[in-house]
C-alpha cells in the first residue's frame, strides 16, 4: 500500500499495526511501536529463539580454513592479463613528461595506461586553481602515475620498470606541526574538500582553510557564545585536567590487499572486487565509464578484510578497468604491500588537548577540546567524537582541524576518530578521578547514565577483579622490576542503518532454501546470520540454507562501514523470510485446495487442516508447490519508533605488566563487556570483539607508519618492521555480552566491528598509568616512551 | 615480485664453490648463495639484488652436520636450522647463549628454515639499507639518511659513517662464545676468529664480514668448554613474535676453579647496537678478578656502555643495553649456581 493512497480519505485502510517489543537491559520492558502491516511479529528476547542468538559456527568456516574459497585476488580467468602501478617517488611534484615507448615494446606488453586522474583524497574545490599541469600533480609518494598490463606479472614488473617518468620535484611537509606553519609548503593551491565514504573519513565541504589547515569544525549545534560560556565553565570548576594527547598514524593492513579483476566485454562490466561495498564500486565505475548499472556487474564471494578501506572503485579500479577496455582480456591488479600501505588509506595520526572540569562531587562541568589531525592529502581526522558523545557533561566545545600533508589520504578506519578520541578523552576521566580521589568507576557512574555502559561496567569490574586494583603509589612498593595494573575504558558507537539493503528468499519444490542479497561479507560473518533469520522464520536449521551473496545482479546490500551490515540487512531477511513463508504457505493451502488459514507452517513442520489433519514436512509441503519456486524480496524498513539516535557501545578492562627497567609493556587480560542490541550469533560476535581488542592492543603498543621527513617517503612500507601484534602478544581474552534491546526493528540487531576497538588502546594506557604512576601520552606507547616517561633516559633523545 | 633468475642445485661444496665463480664476462655477484632462503627472499622482492643465479646450498650432504670437534669442541655445520640450534642438546648443555639466541629468533616457522651461516650472513635489516627508494651510502650513494632520519631502532656504537645494527643475534652469542669460522675457497680453506670477522663501515661500508666473494662458510667451530665456562644471551624486543631485538647481549664467563668462584676471564657482547657484535670491552676487563654479584653486574653493565654515541631518536637503548647486560651476567652465574 503506497502512501498515496493511505492519503484518500478517513476510509482508507490501516497500513500501520501497534505491537509491542522489547526494550532495555538485564530486565527489558514492553514498549508498543507502530509498525507496518507487513512486518513480522515481534521476536521475544533471545533465550526463547531457536537459531537467532545462539552461537553458530561460520557457514563458510571450511572453506575458508582449507582454502576452497575464492577471494577476488584468487580469481584467475581466461586470458587475464596482470596490471602493474607506476607511483611516485616523491612526495610532492609534477610530471613533466611520461615515456611509455620502452614498455610498450616490452613483448609481454598488451597495454599502456597513463592516468588521468586519481580517486581518494581531498580535491581542489576550485580546479582552475590548480598548477597548470598535463598530469595530475604528485602529492604523496607513492601516487600511481601510469599502468600497464602483460601476460605475466614479471612481465609487467619488467615494463613497469621501463616507463620513463620525469619529475620535476616539489617542495613538500609530511610532518604535522610543520605542516601548521604559516609557510609550511601547500599541499594544495586553494581551498580542498573529500567526500565522505560509507564507512565515514572524509567530511563535508564548507570548512575554512588557512595555509595546510582546514578548519576548525565546530561540534554540532555549537553557539557563537559556546566557546565563552565553556572557559565560564571550566574556571568555576574544582578540578580541571588540561592535558595533550597524540596518537599515530595506522594503516589498515587488511590480509587481503586492495584490488580488482575487472573483465570489460561488449555486453558489461564485469569486476571482482575486494570491498566491502559492492554497490559502491558498481556506483562509481558506472559513473566513471559512463555505463548503466545494469550493466556493471560486482562480485565478491569472499573478501579479505578492509577496515574501512575498502570503498569505492578506487585508483586500482578505475585503472584495471581502463586496461580491460583497451585490451579486450580481463585484467587482474591487486596491490603489493607496499603499495597497499602507502596509498590505500590510513587512521589519521591526531593532536588533542582537552580540559576537562568538574566539581569537587565528581560531577562533569565542562569540557574544552582541541584537536588537530593529518590525513594526509584527505580529510577526516576529526576525533572529537568520543568528548561530543560519552558523557553528559553541560557544557562542551569542541574544535578540530584537519591539516594537510604530503602523505597517503586517510581512509575510515575501523570507527573513525573514536579509538584516537578515547584514548585521550578516557585518560583525562582516568586521571579527573585521581585527582577528585573517587574510583575511575564511580566517577563514570555519576556521570553516563546508560543502562548498557552500567551494567557493562559492573559486569567488567566483577570479571577482571576490579577490587584488586592500587592506587600507583601502593605499586611503587613492589619488588623486582615488574609492576602489574588494571585499566578501564569506555566507548561510544552510533547505531546507523542504510536503506538500500534487501534480500530475496526463495523456496524451492525440492524443499530447499536461498538468501540472496548483493551485501558482502567483509568478515563478520554475515552470510551465517543470514542463514540464521531465514531459518528461525521457517523453522529450519542455519545449515539448509543456502546463502548467495556479493553480487550486485542480488537485491542491493549495505556498505560494510559503521557497524551498519546487521542491523541494516537482517531486518530485510527477516521480512523477507516471513512474506516469502506467508507466499509459501498460500501456495501449499492452494495446491490442497484448502484456505490459507487451514496451513500453517511452524517449527519446521507444516500442520495443514485437511480432514483428518496431517502434519507434513517442509520438504513435503514444498513438493506439494505447483511452480518451481516461492520467492518474496523486501528492503528494510525505516527504524521503529520515534527518530532518534541510538548508541552501541561498550567497556573494556585491561590488565598490564610493565617492567620498569626496560619500559616493555605486557597486556595480559582483557575483559571485554559490550552490547549490540539484540546479539544474532554471539561466536561471530565474540570472534569479531577479539579482533577489535587485538587490533586496539596492536594500535596502543606497536603499529606506527613512519615517515622519513628527509624524503617523504615511508621506511616501514612491510608487515616486517609495521609491527602487527602476533602471537606472543595476544592476552587473554574475555568477552562479556550484554543484550539491549532497542525496538527498532524486526531483528533489532546492532553492530559491533568498531565499538570493540574503540576502547582498548585508553584502557591499556590506563592500566599501564595505574603499573607505574606516570602517564605515557602519545601512542605507540613503546618501551622508548614508557623509559621517557619514567625519567630513564639519560640525553635528550626523544623518539618518535 | 621477484625478477627473473636461473637457479642452480649443486650436490657438493665444489659444485657449489664453481656455480659461484663468475662465468666468463660476469662480474663476481652475478651468482648468489641460498641457504635457508629467510633474507634472500625479502632482498630478491625490494630488488636489492639481482643476481644471474641462484645457488642453493641446501642439498650439498654434510653442511648441516652438528659434530664433536678433535679439540672437544664442537662444529656446526653453516646449514643447521636455528630451530635445531635451539633443540640440540649439544648446543644448549655447552652454549646455553648460542641455543638462545637461536631459540628466540624471528618465529617458530622462520626458526625451521633460517640457518645459522645465513644468519650470520645476513643483510643488515635497517629499513633504509631494505628499501629501493633510498639509494644510501651501503648502497653506494652519498650518504647515510639514519643520521638525521628516523633511527630509533639504529646503532648508539660505531654509528658514525653507517648506523645499521648487525642483524644476527647468533652472530651476538657467537661472538661470546669466540667461535671461530671455517670457509672455504677453490683454492684453499682458512679459518677466521670471529673477533676478526665482521667488518666495520668505517673500515669498508658495503659489507658486513671479510668474506670474499669466491669463498663459502663451510663451518662453524665452537672451542671446548673450560670447566668454569657460563654463557648466556638474552633478548629486548617491543615485541615477542616476529620482532628484531631492540637491545640484546649474549657473555661468557669463565670463572676461576675454586671456592671464590671469582671471574678469570669475561667476554660480553652487545647486540643491536652496532654495526658489528660489540664487545664491551671494559666491562669485560673490570670483571675479571671479581664475583658476579647484584653489584658488579651492576658496575659492568654500566661500563658496557660507556662511549655510546647515541642518535636523535635512540637514546632509550642505552638504559635498555645496561639492563640485558646486567641480567646476562646474572643468568650467565645462576646457571653456575645450578651446576
Amino acid at each position: 500500500m503506497s502512501a498515496e493512497e493511505t492519503q484518500q480519505g478517513a476510509t482508507a485502510p490501516a497500513t500501520t499495526r501497534k505491537d509491542r517489543f522489547l526494550r532495555g537491559v538485564v530486565h527489558p520492558e514492553l514498549v508498543e511501536r507502530n509498525v507496518p502491516l507487513d512486518e513480522p511479529p515481534p521476536w521475544p528476547e533471545n533465550s526463547k529463539l531457536a537459531k537467532v542468538g545462539k552461537p553458530t559456527a561460520r557457514l563458510d568456516g571450511r572453506a575458508k580454513a582449507t582454502g576452497a574459497a575464492r577471494y577476488p585476488s584468487d580469481i584467475q580467468l581466461p586470458g587475464m592479463l596482470y596490471a602493474r602501478m607506476v607511483v611516485s617517488p616523491h612526495p610532492h611534484a609534477k610530471v613533466l613528461s611520461i615515456d611509455t615507448t620502452a614498455a610498450e615494446r616490452h613483448p609481454g606488453v598488451r597495454a599502456v595506461h597513463v592516468l588521468d586522474r586519481v580517486l581518494g583524497g581531498a580535491v581542489l574545490s576550485d580546479p582552475s586553481k590548480e598548477v597548470n599541469s598535463k598530469f595530475p600533480i604528485v602529492r604523496f609518494a607513492g601516487q600511481p602515475v601510469a599502468a600497464v598490463a602483460a601476460i605475466t606479472p614479471a612481465a609487467a614488473l619488467e615494463a613497469a620498470a621501463k616507463i620513463a617518468v620525469d619529475y620535476e620535484p616539489l617542495p613538500f611537509v609530511v610532518d604535522l606541526d610543520e605542516a601548521k606553519k604559516a609557510d609550511a609548503p601547500r599541499v594544495f593551491p586553494g581551498d580542498a574538500a573529500q567526500q565522505a565514504s560509507a564507512g565515514g573519513g572524509g567530511g563535508g565541504g564548507g570548512v575554512q582553510q588557512t595555509g595546510n589547515v582546514r578548519g576548525p569544525m565546530l561540534g554540532r549545534g555549537a553557539k557563537q557564545d559556546g566557546k565563552k560560556a565553556t572557559e565560564d565553565a571550566l574556571a568555576a570548576c574544582d578540578v580541571v585536567v588540561d592535558a595533550t594527547f597524540r596518537t599515530q598514524v595506522q594503516t589498515h593492513s587488511a590480509l587481503e590487499t586492495h584490488g580488482v579483476v575487472a573483465d570489460w566485454r561488449d555486453d558489461g562490466l564485469t569486476v571482482y572486487a575486494s570491498t566491502q561495498s559492492t554497490l559502491s564500486v558498481r556506483d562509481e565505475l558506472a559513473a566513471i565509464f559512463d555505463l548503466p548499472k545494469a550493466k556493471v556487474r560486482v562480485l565478491t564471494e569472499f573478501m579479505g578484510g578492509g577496515f574501512g578501506a575498502k570503498f569505492g572503485a578506487g585508483t586500482f579500479g578505475l585503472v584495471a578497468a581502463s586496461l580491460s577496455k583497451k585490451t579486450g582480456a580481463p585484467v587482474r591488479l591487486f596491490y603489493d604491500r607496499k603499495e597497499e600501505h602507502l596509498s590505500t588509506g590510513n587512521r589519521p595520526d591526531s593532536e588533542q588537548r582537552l580540559r576537562l572540569g568538574a566539581d569537587k562531587d565528581g560531577k562533569l562541568r565542562a569540557l574544552a577540546f582541541e584537536g588537530f589531525g593529518t590525513a594526509g592529502v584527505g580529510t577526516g581526522a576529526g576525533t572529537a567524537g568520543p568528548a561530543q558523545a560519552l558523557y553528559r557533561i553541560p557544557s562542551i566545545w569542541t574544535e578540530e582541524s584537519d591539516v594537510f600533508t604530503h602523505a597517503g589520504p586517510g581512509a575510515a578506519f575501523r570507527a573513525p576518530g573514536h579509538p584516537q578520541g578515547c584514548f585521550a578523552l578516557e585518560q583525562a576521566i582516568d586521571e579527573l578521578a585521581e585527582k577528585l580521589g573517587i574510583d575511575t568507576l564511580e566517577l563514570m557512574d555519576r556521570n553516563d547514565e546508560h543502562p548498557a555502559r552500567r551494567e557493562e561496567r559492573r559486569l567488567g569490574a566483577e570479571k577482571i577483579g576490579w577490587h584488586r586494583r592500587r592506587p600507583p603509589t601502593r605499586n611503587a612498593d613492589a619488588t623486582g622490576p615488574i609492576r602489574r595494573g588494571l585499566g578501564v575504558a569506555q566507548a561510544v558507537w552510533y547505531r546507523i542503518n542504510n536503506m538500500d539493503s534487501g534480500c530475496e528468499v526463495r523456496i524451492a519444490q525440492d524443499g530447499s532454501v536461498e538468501a540472496l542479497s548483493a551485501v558482502q561479507d567483509i568478515g563478520g560473518g554475515i552470510k551465517t546470520v543470514i542463514a540464521q533469520v531465514v531459518a528461525e522464520e521457517l523453522g529450519l536449521a542455519p545449515q539448509d540454507i543456502v546463502v548467495r551473496v556479493g553480487d550486485t545482479n542480488y537485491p542491493p546490500g549495505p556498505p560494510s562501514g559503521g557497524s551498519m551490515t546487521t542491523s541494516s540487512l537482517t531486518p530485510a531477511v527477516r521480512n523477507a523470510a516471513y512474506q516469502a513463508k506467508l507466499e509459501f504457505q498460500k501456495a501449499v493451502a492452494g495446491a490442497l485446495s484448502l484456505s490459507v488459514d487451514q496451513v500453517e507452517l511452524s517449527a519446521g513442520q507444516v500442520r495443514v487442516a485437511t480432514s483428518p489433519p496431517q502434519t507434513l514436512t517442509f520438504r513435503q509441503a514444498a513438493g506439494r508447490l505447483r511452480t518451481d519456486v516461492v520467492a518474496a524480496r523486501a528492503m528494510r524498513s525505516p527504524e521503529y519508533g520515534e527518530r532518534g539516535m541510538d548508541f552501541l557501545g561498550g567497556v573494556q578492562f585491561a590488565e598490564v605488566t610493565v617492567d620498569i627497567e626496560t619500559g616493555i609493556v605486557k597486556v595480559e587480560r582483557v575483559v571485554a563487556v559490550h552490547d549490540c542490541g539484540r546479539p544474532m550469533n554471539p561466536l561471530a560476535i565474540e570472534s569479531q570483539i577479539n579482533g577489535g581488542v587485538l587490533q586496539g592492543i596492536s594500535y596502543a603498543l606497536y603499529e606506527n607508519r613512519r615517515l622519513d621527513r628527509s624524503t617523504g617517503r615511508m621506511v616501514n612500507a612491510n608487515l616486517e618492521q609495521y609491527k602487527i601484534l602476533g602471537a606472543m602478544e595476544t592476552p587473554e581474552i574475555e568477552v562479556v555480552l550484554v543484550e539491549n534491546y532497542l525496538a527498532r526493528s524486526s531483528t533489532d540487531a546492532g553492530g559491533i566491528g568498531e565499538p570493540s576497538t574503540i576502547p582498548t588502546a585508553a584502557a591499556v594506557a590506563n592500566a599501564i598509568y595505574n603499573a607505574i604512576g606516570v602517564r605515557v601520552r602519545e601512542l605507540p606507547i613503546t618501551p622508548a616512551r614508557v623509559l621517557a616517561a619514567l625519567g630513564k633516559i639519560p640525553t635528550t633523545g626523544a623518539s618518535r | 615480485m621477484i625478477a627473473r633468475f636461473e637457479w642452480q642445485d649443486p650436490k657438493s661444496l665444489a659444485e657449489a664453490l664453481a656455480a659461484l665463480a663468475p662465468e666468463p664476462g660476469e662480474s663476481a655477484g652475478a651468482a648468489l648463495l641460498k641457504a635457508g632462503g629467510v633474507d634472500v627472499i625479502d632482498r630478491l622482492k625490494e630488488g636489492l639484488d639481482s643476481p644471474k643465479r641462484l645457488v642453493n646450498l641446501r642439498n650439498i650432504p654434510g653442511l648441516d652436520r652438528v659434530e664433536a670437534s678433535p679439540d672437544g669442541g664442537l662444529v656446526i655445520g653453516p646449514l643447521v636450522t636455528l630451530a635445531r640450534l635451539d633443540a640440540d642438546s649439544s648446543v644448549r648443555d655447552r652454549y646455553a647463549a648460542l641455543a638462545d639466541a637461536a631459540g628466540h629468533a624471528a618465529t617458530p616457522n622462520v626458526r625451521q628454515a633460517a640457518t645459522i651461516g645465513g644468519n650470520i650472513l645476513q643483510r643488515p635489516r635497517c629499513w633504509y639499507f631494505r628499501n629501493a627508494d633510498f639509494h644510501c651510502l651501503k648502497k653506494g650513494g652519498g650518504r647515510c639518511y639514519a643520521q638525521e632520519g628516523e633511527n630509533d631502532y639504529h646503532a648508539v656504537f660505531g654509528n658514525r659513517v653507517c648506523a645499521i645494527v648487525h642483524p644476527s643475534a647468533v652472530a651476538t652469542a657467537l661472538s661470546a662464545i669466540g667461535a671461530q669460522l671455517e670457509v672455504a675457497s677453490a683454492k684453499k680453506q682458512r679459518s677466521i676468529a670471529i673477533d676478526d670477522f665482521f667488518v666495520r663501515p668505517d673500515v669498508d661500508i658495503q659489507r658486513e664480514h671479510v668474506l670474499a666473494p669466491d669463498e663459502i662458510l663451510i663451518g662453524i667451530h665452537l672451542p671446548a668448554p673450560s670447566p668454569g665456562m657460563r654463557t648466556a644471551y638474552l633478548k629486548l624486543g617491543e615485541k615477542e613474535s616476529f620482532d628484531w631485538p631492540i637491545a640484546e647481549a649474549a657473555v661468557r664467563l669463565d670463572f676461576e676453579p675454586g671456592a671464590a668462584r671469582v671471574v678469570k676471564s669475561a667476554r660480553i657482547v652487545l647486540g643491536a647496537a652496532a654495526p658489528i657484535p660489540w664487545r664491551a670491552s671494559k666491562a669485560e676487563g673490570w670483571l675479571v678478578g671479581k664475583p658476579i654479584t647484584e653489584a658488579t653486574a651492576r658496575q659492568a653493565a654500566s661500563a658496557a656502555i660507556e662511549g655510546a654515541t647515541p642518535l636523535a631518536q635512540n637514546a632509550y637503548k642505552l638504559p635498555l643495553l645496561e639492563t640485558v647486560v646486567r641480567r646476562a651476567l646474572l643468568a650467565a652465574k645462576g646457571v653456575e649456581d645450578k651446576a
